[in-house]
């Protein structure tokens, strides 16, 4: 293990560690906060009675959507925007102030619009993360070298060929930031949806155990999303790391 | 030597970038005519900024001329690059994200070659190359050299009839360069292509052309062609050839003026060497 990566683990396991010291020995209020080993403990009591499955499900199932949407959508909106320079003098603005603007506050709309089900949390989460991968695709595209379109050219490659063949590969390493900021934002959208309005989801189900003051609940599901974030996150890293290692000089 | 039936050519070649947000329309090129016959080496050298690469550009089809006309094996060149054309670029133009071998065959994969004469077409230019040992390597883990050897082989296993090359040395030292040019005056000779090189280099114009374009200052327009009479079978040792100082020192008056000219400097009178 690298120096740096051991620093990093013993300050997470320093923090863990504190934070059960704390709990243990009562200096921190047991209704503010329960030990970790005991978050833990809840969490795999609620995953051996199966009271995981269904909110895990329902929120993964509209992250993975609105990830997918976001990518996809934001990806082409990228292309679309970098092709035409009249569009991105029109474009550049909007986007730097775009995380500016409080999306949540569209929520009821979006219920109105799509009705009291998955749907506009999907929106948000898609809303929340289609801009990270439109702004990561545009600057992927500026820094894709001009010479190698004109390989591209020379060997007679179509405008689809070299976006998929040359284009694509050449920005990957920005395309791949692109991914895993719009997995976060899709992660916050749909998770804070679920908070506020939903009836499903761990975003409700974390909102429905603090109103009925089930701290363990409460605190196993909250450990149970930033697991997930951080594991899904670290495994997009790792892949990336491997795709840009190769890129890098050795 | 100006072929009646050449492999590629411009006439009357003029191109004009026009003006966009605050900066003038630049004349860049022209007019400029040029024929290449087949198997013929032709150097280009000019002061910087001359349109140089402009003009190799338009003769690979990848700008379209203002004016004039270019033609490729007797077609016009117009709105692509055709099949039979090689360019090697001066950036470094190796794809990163392949290694060695995945660069050299990635235009014979696209070309639907089969896997058999790709594997012998790639492992003949690795060697040829001097790249054996490396294949397996990316970009990233070869010194700037060893990236345009890649881009030249890249090239190369395409079998073009007209190989453009654009200060493909440019990154490499003295040495370098001039074991580089006998490797591209032998394989010169193998392919029988016809080469345009396009080179700051003098010495290296002179040592490895048949004709040397001399450009003005821009627009360019070519001031004079000069035949060196060296005989195919030719090799850098003709840099220790009488004629090769007398043709060098020819190339640099013609090209003195220009290139002061191109520094914004009013061009003293030239004495004949």
């Amino acid at each position: 293990m690298r120096k740096v990566t051991l620093v990093q683990v013993l300050i997470v396991a320093g923090g863990i560690a504190l934070l059960e010291l704390l709990t243990r020995e009562g200096i921190t209020d047991r209704l503010t906060m329960i030990p970790p080993s005991q978050m833990a403990a809840h969490l795999w009591d609620m995953a051996r009675v199966g009271a995981l499955a269904e909110p895990l499900a329902h929120t993964l199932g509209n992250v993975a959507i609105a990830f997918v949407l976001s990518v996809a959508v934001g990806a082409a909106i990228g292309f679309a925007v970098h092709a035409a320079p009249r569009l991105r003098r029109l474009a550049d603005p909007l986007l730097a102030s775009y995380y500016a603007v409080p999306f949540f506050v569209f929520y009821p709309l979006l219920i109105a619009i799509f009705g009291l089900n998955r749907w506009p949390l999907v929106m948000i989460g898609f809303v929340f993360g289609a801009a990270a991968m439109v702004i990561a695709t545009l600057n992927g595209l500026d820094r894709v070298p001009r010479v190698l379109r004109k390989v591209a050219r020379v060997h007679g490659l179509g405008p689809v060929a070299e976006a998929l063949r040359v284009t694509l590969p050449a920005a990957a390493p920005h395309l791949f930031t692109g991914l895993k900021l719009a997995l976060a934002y899709c992660f916050i959208g749909v998770i804070a949806g679920e908070f506020i309005l939903s009836g499903e989801g761990l975003g409700h189900a974390i909102a429905y155990a603090y109103d009925s003051f089930d701290n363990p609940t409460m605190y196993a599901l909250m450990l149970l999303v930033v697991v997930l974030a951080i594991g899904v996150n670290a495994s997009l890293h790792l892949w990336e790391q491997r795709l840009i290692a190769r890129r890098r000089q050795s | 030597m100006n072929p009646a039936n050449p492999r590629a050519g411009l006439s009357a070649v003029s191109t004009v970038f026009p003006a966009r947000e605050g900066h003038p329309a630049v004349h860049a090129l022209g007019p400029v005519d040029l024929d290449l016959a087949a198997g013929e080496f032709v150097a280009v050298v000019g002061p910087s900024g001359c349109g140089k690469t402009t003009l190799l550009e338009t003769l690979a089809g990848l700008t379209r001329p203002t004016s004039g006309s270019v033609t490729f094996e007797g077609r016009p060149v117009a709105g692509g690059v055709p099949a039979g054309i090689g360019v090697v670029f001066q950036e470094d133009a190796s794809f990163p994200w392949l290694n060695v071998w995945d660069n050299i065959a990635f235009g014979l994969r696209r070309a639907g070659v089969a896997a058999a004469e790709i594997r012998a077409r790639v492992d003949y230019a690795v060697g040829f190359m001097g790249l054996s040992g490396f294949v397996r390597a990316y970009p990233a883990q070869l010194s700037g050299g060893m990236r345009q050897r890649v881009c030249i082989a890249r090239t190369l296993v395409l079998q073009p009839r007209l190989i453009l090359l654009d200060e493909p040395f440019g990154a490499l030292d003295q040495q370098t360069r001039l074991l580089m040019g006998d490797e591209l005056l032998r394989l010169w000779r193998e392919t029988k292509a016809s080469v345009l090189l396009i080179t700051h280099a003098i010495d290296e114009a002179v040592m490895l052309a048949d004709r040397v374009g001399i450009m003005s200052a821009r627009p360019g327009r070519f001031i004079e062609l000069i035949a060196t009479g060296w005989p195919a079978a030719r090799t850098s040792a003709v840099v220790a050839d009488e004629a090769f100082g007398r043709l060098t020192a020819r190339v640099w008056s013609q090209l003195r003026g220009e290139s002061l000219r191109a520094l914004g400097r009013e061009a003293p009178e030239a004495t004949e060497p």
